[in-house]
């Protein structure tokens, strides 16, 4: 079983996140990034299976160059080989472009014929959860999304998906595309040996020109949504805090009425 | 004025609050209509005509439900290519954004999810969006195509405006590939009898300092008539069902007024609810993150605090 992980690099959520002031888009540049954590259950979940199958896993990202740093991590933790798409062209890509140029590389790095494509549920920063749903419709892949349990047999892979009301089994046969959540598995931290096999592993570098898809489909000057505000919230004014000396129940219930919720 | 097309929200024909939250708002777009996939069309029928839907587009193929979101998108793009609408609105919940995102690829349309807020503006709808955990406020618009937006629930309070909401029937042959993901089972949640998470007036969450002990937070969330929410760190403890997470990877609630109970604040638990109107906690630690947000804090053990304020509001309440 060959696996496709697509892996996106992040601004740390623990930073101080923000815009570039010139365009409007997310600064990538002025704040560490790393691996979006919600994708490490991605490369986890596609470790587990190609080490129970015998298979190849291949991590896919498209992004600057800082997110070479989030195929070195897949590769660290396990993963077979990278494929790091980068582009200046690519700079303020919607998901829609973003879906595009993935789909193509998904394509050129399996030969055209895809097994099993795995992404996370979402990335932590645009955390719009819909590349996934574009990437199957583009490789005309069955949609098997949001797998809190996954089970791969007779070429079929059968997931739990938990929405509001109910709990639901999804099956369907492969090739097909998989998006998995945080419930899923425990992703592995790099091992030493990990660490330094890495360093050896193949990665590939493909420009927009390698996949065959012209600059003016992606990018910030063709994407199909513009921003045209971006405000910084005014922090919260900071409330009443008050010591619970034996009222602080009381004390609250008063500041309920006075809001008029009770 | 053009035509604005909303996905009807609805469980086993049973309309949610959405649906009428994403009717309201297309009346500032342009003339609604309503897109109902699945059973229960004929009483939905009185909703939708009551709060502004023209028309009421009907897909009632079982196929529809029973096979992960590619059949709805499938619908939705059978019915924009025929009225070519100016916006497409659909709930942000987890499939409606599955159910957007295939659609603006179908369509070559660009697409916005997440939104609080949309309104009319030069050049089309503007939507409002709070990203990085509600440290921006964005104001975005689609520049090509349908302006298909995904917006939250709570976005706006609803208000009826009663329209003809004739029904037309949609003819569309789903295509193998949107039969390829088939539903194959379905377990009802248990129902805990109080409000649905995500539209509830008042959430009130307990995190990894109730111990296990959730009875205080369900006692102070019933006095109030409120949703119970949780913190990963309660969630993964196995403490709380994973269905009541708040937070990036849980639920995204903004509801009137948030009580958090012996939860720190993290990033991605505020992610969840920050948004949120008027935000309480209690907490042990008074340096406790999850203080720079609220409008009132105690700082305090939660098993004396939450009973005696469950006490109090139930005295006021009479
Ligand atoms: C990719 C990713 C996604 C995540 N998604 C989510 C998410 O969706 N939702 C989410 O919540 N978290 C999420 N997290 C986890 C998040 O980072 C925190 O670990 C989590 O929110 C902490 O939960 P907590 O506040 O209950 O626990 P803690 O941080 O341990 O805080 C417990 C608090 O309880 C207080 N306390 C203890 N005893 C009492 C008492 N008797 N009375 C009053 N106060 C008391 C303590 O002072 C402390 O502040 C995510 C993390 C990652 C990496
Ligand atoms: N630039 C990218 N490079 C590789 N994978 C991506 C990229 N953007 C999104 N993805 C994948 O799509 C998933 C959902 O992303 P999103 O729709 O942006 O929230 C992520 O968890 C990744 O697996």
């Amino acid at each position: 079983m060959n696996i496709v992980v697509c892996v996106k690099h992040v601004p740390d959520a623990q930073a101080d996140r923000g815009f570039n002031e010139s365009d409007n888009t997310v600064d990538r540049a002025g704040v560490d990034g790393l691996l979006s954590e919600l994708d490490e259950y991605a490369v986890e979940e596609a470790l587990k299976l190609a080490e129970a199958s015998g298979g190849e896993v291949t991590v896919v990202t498209i992004g600057p160059d800082q997110a070479a740093d989030a195929v070195k991590k897949a590769l660290q933790m396990g993963a077979d080989k990278g494929v790091h798409v980068n582009d200046e062209a690519i700079h303020g890509s919607d998901a829609p472009a973003t879906s595009l140029i993935l789909a193509e590389a998904i394509k050129k790095a399996t030969d055209g014929n895809p097994e099993l494509v795995i992404t996370g549920m979402a990335s932590t920063d645009g955390t719009m959860g819909v590349v996934p749903a574009m990437l199957a419709e583009r490789l005309g892949l069955p949609q098997v999304t949001y797998a809190s349990e996954l089970t791969l047999g007779d070429g079929k892979v059968t997931i739990r998906r938990d929405n509001d009301a109910n709990t639901e089994t999804i099956e369907a046969s492969l090739p097909a595309l998989v998006s998995v959540t945080d419930q899923i598995n425990e992703p592995r931290y790099p091992s030493f040996k990990g660490i330094m096999a890495a360093k050896k592993k193949p990665v590939e570098s493909w420009t927009l020109a390698d996949l065959g898809i012209d600059a003016g489909q992606v990018g910030l000057a063709n994407a199909w949504t513009k921003v045209v505000e971006i405000a910084k919230r005014p922090p919260r004014e900071q409330g009443e805090i008050v010591k619970d000396e034996g009222d602080g129940g009381t004390k609250l219930a008063e500041f309920l009425a006075a809001r008029k919720f009770l | 004025m053009g035509e604005v097309l909303i996905l009807v929200d609805h469980v086993d024909g049973k309309l949610r609050k959405t649906t009428a939250e994403l009717l309201t708002i297309a009346r500032r777009l342009g003339e609604p209509s309503a897109v109902h996939i699945g059973p229960g069309a004929e009483t939905a029928q009185v909703t939708l005509a009551k709060y502004g839907a023209s028309k009421v587009y009907v897909f009632d193929d079982e196929a529809a439900l029973k096979n992960l979101v590619a059949p709805q998108a499938e619908v939705l793009a059978a019915v924009a290519a025929k009225t070519s609408p100016v916006a497409v609105l659909i709930p942000s919940n987890t499939a409606g954004k599955e159910i957007a995102a295939r659609l603006a690829v179908k369509t070559e349309s660009g697409l916005i999810t997440d939104a609080v807020d949309v309104q009319a503006g030069e050049g089309g709808p503007v939507a409002n969006q709070s990203v990085f955990a509600g440290s921006y406020t964005v104001k975005s618009q689609v520049t090509k195509g349908a302006a298909i937006i995904a917006v939250k629930p709570n976005s706006t309070a609803i208000e009826a405006a009663p329209a003809a909401g004739a029904v037309e029937k949609v003819e569309v042959t789903l295509s193998d590939l949107a039969t390829a993901a088939p539903i194959t089972d379905r377990q009802p949640k248990a129902k805990s009898g109080r409000p649905e998470l995500t539209e509830a007036q008042i959430v009130v969450s307990g995190g990894r300092g109730t111990g296990g002990d959730f009875s205080p937070v369900e006692a102070f969330a019933d006095s109030l008539g409120a949703a119970v929410g949780a913190s990963r760190a309660a969630v993964d403890a196995g403490w709380y069902p994973h269905s009541n997470q708040v937070g990036q990877t849980g639920k995204q609630v903004s509801p009137q007024l948030y009580v958090a109970a012996g939860i720190s604040g993290a990033i991605q638990h505020r992610a969840g609810m920050q948004t949120s109107k008027t935000i309480i906690a209690i907490n042990k630690d008074e340096e406790a993150p999850i203080f720079e947000l609220v409008d009132f804090g105690v700082v305090g053990d939660l098993f004396n605090v939450l009973p005696q304020a469950t006490d109090e509001v139930k005295k006021r309440k009479g």
